[in-house]
């Protein structure tokens, strides 16, 4: 890995971003439409939102990175600009952790508008750090980013990756604990439900809503900066140098 | 000046569960070098073995001395694949800025590219809504960054019209006379004559090699895709 490249590929990435609009919106302005969307429907019973408020928090920023990253990355694959980058001196780790960086940054700035949005508009129910709350989004977009990372390595279309989404997204957000609390669910499917990273970024933000420790906060954030790491070597391996 | 820059020995590739190269023995020289044969005979999947991009299933591809693909060429191989390999939602300047960056060459060399090309005029505009030729142009421009030794390009004029296909058959020229090897593919046979060295490529393999003037007096005709024919048909005896 060259810090140098690695650098140079965030950069770009944050440039075709910047150009971009539509997507950019998508990114900053849409998660915060939507908890406002959701604050209006439950308007008569707030304590419902309160409940779900804080996981939406969570879902938003893994499903649009996730959606983001695995378009990008399978048109540098087809378009051959992958190719190209892969006959000068750059790495792989340059590569994916370049998407991490450019796409982490923007999860900074939309976890914290969002955030913004729930806790100081819509008067969502925080007992935890606001800060917190900007790290665990943070996380969790960049968790979202290597899984779409490692998935568009199974893509050879745009139509293909967007099909990850109900098969890969989804039930992660079934399963979180924003439908059924996860003690609730059966038991064979909540002992899916643990190993779901999904479910620990949703933890995290339950805490930071319920109490003002933060112990458990931390340790979720562990776990989803562990899933994500471990997405990320899965798509180092699917990168390769050389292809069929 | 070194003769051989490529060196290809007993080179396999096996793509799609079947072989398309299978046993390819060759060496390249310096000027500029036609790759020519029908669409699928294998010309991107050769290109792609020399740059180091391909999975190969047997023999060596050496470049300037080295394994291709390894470490030391990776600035030193300037590589176009088929299409035009840049990111048509940046300008073109911001195109050629990131690859010089990831090249470790200063920002001074995006804009030496861009005078090379002669798009100094589009360096504001998004690549993605230039024409064909300007956008080929562009990927010709990142290929050239930091002046590599040797220059792989896969059917940058397949498209373009005739005097746009002319000039960058110039610009080649001009390339290789300032001492890059210059490889270039193409299907199109009466791109035949604008190289020095010819390689005529069907199913992969290379059934002519040599100065276009060589091939054709060996085969009697007046040119390539007579040659080409002739080959075919002395194959088939
Ligand atoms: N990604 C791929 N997977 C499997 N087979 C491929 C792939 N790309 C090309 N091929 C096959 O390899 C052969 C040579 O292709 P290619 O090198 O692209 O030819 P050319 O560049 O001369 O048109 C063709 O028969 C093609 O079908
Ligand atoms: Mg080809």
């Amino acid at each position: 890995m060259t810090p140098r490249v690695t650098l140079a590929i965030a950069v770009r990435v944050l440039t075709q971003l910047r150009r971009d609009h539509r997507t950019l919106a998508m990114l900053l302005v849409l998660p915060c439409l939507l908890q406002a969307l959701l604050w209006w429907i439950f308007q008569d019973t707030p304590l419902v939102f309160d409940r779900i408020g804080p996981a939406l928090l969570a879902i938003f920023p893994f499903f649009v990175m996730f959606l983001v990253t695995s378009i990008t990355t399978l048109r540098e694959r087809s378009g051959g600009t992958l190719e190209r980058l892969f006959t000068m001196p750059m790495g792989r780790l340059d590569f994916l952790v370049g998407y991490a960086l450019a796409f982490g940054a923007v999860a900074a700035v939309q976890a914290a508008l969002a955030a913004g949005v729930a806790v100081g508009l819509l008067d969502l129910d925080l007992r935890g750090p606001d800060a917190l709350l900007v790290v665990v989004g943070v996380v969790d977009a960049v968790l979202g980013t290597a899984l779409g990372l490692f998935v568009s390595a199974f893509a050879r279309t745009e139509f293909q990756a967007v099909q990850f989404l109900p098969a890969v997204v989804v039930p992660q957000i079934l399963l979180c604990g924003l439908i059924v609390p996860r003690e609730r669910l059966p038991r064979v499917l909540e002992s899916v439900a643990d190993v779901l990273p999904l479910t620990w970024a949703v933890d995290a933000m339950e805490h930071l809503a319920t109490t003002t420790r933060t112990g458990e906060v931390w340790r979720d954030v562990g776990i989803v900066v562990g899933f994500a790491l471990a997405a990320l070597a899965l798509g180092a391996a699917t990168l390769r140098r050389r292809t069929d | 000046m070194m003769n051989s820059v490529v060196e290809v020995a007993a080179l396999r590739v096996v793509r799609g569960g079947r072989p398309v190269i299978d046993g390819l023995d060759l060496v390249i020289g310096a000027g500029v070098t036609g790759l020519l044969g029908p669409s699928g005979c294998g010309k991107s999947t050769l290109l792609r073995s020399i740059v180091g991009v391909q999975r190969v299933a047997g023999g060596t591809v050496t470049v300037l001395g080295e394994p291709a693909g390894s470490g030391p060429l990776r600035d030193r191989v300037g590589y176009q694949t088929q299409s035009s390999s840049v990111y048509d939602d940046l300008s073109v300047l911001e195109n050629l800025r990131f690859f010089a960056r990831v090249l470790g060459l200063p920002p001074s060399a995006a804009h030496d590219a861009l005078l090379a090309v002669d798009l100094a005029r589009h360096g504001d505009d998004v690549a993605g809504r230039l024409s064909g030729g300007q956008r080929s142009r562009v990927g010709l421009a990142v290929a050239l960054l930091g002046t590599p030794a040797l220059l792989v390009l896969d059917e940058p004029t397949v498209g373009l019209d005739p005097v746009l296909r002319r000039d960058l058959w110039a610009l080649f020229h001009r390339i290789a006379e300032q001492g890059t090897a210059v490889l270039v593919s193409s299907h199109v046979m009466d791109e035949a004559e604008r190289c020095d060295t010819l390689l005529l490529m069907r199913e992969g393999r290379i059934i002519a090699h040599g100065p276009p003037a060589d091939i054709k007096a060996a085969q009697g005709v007046a040119d390539i895709e007579s040659a080409f024919l002739a080959l075919v048909e002395e194959g088939r005896r």
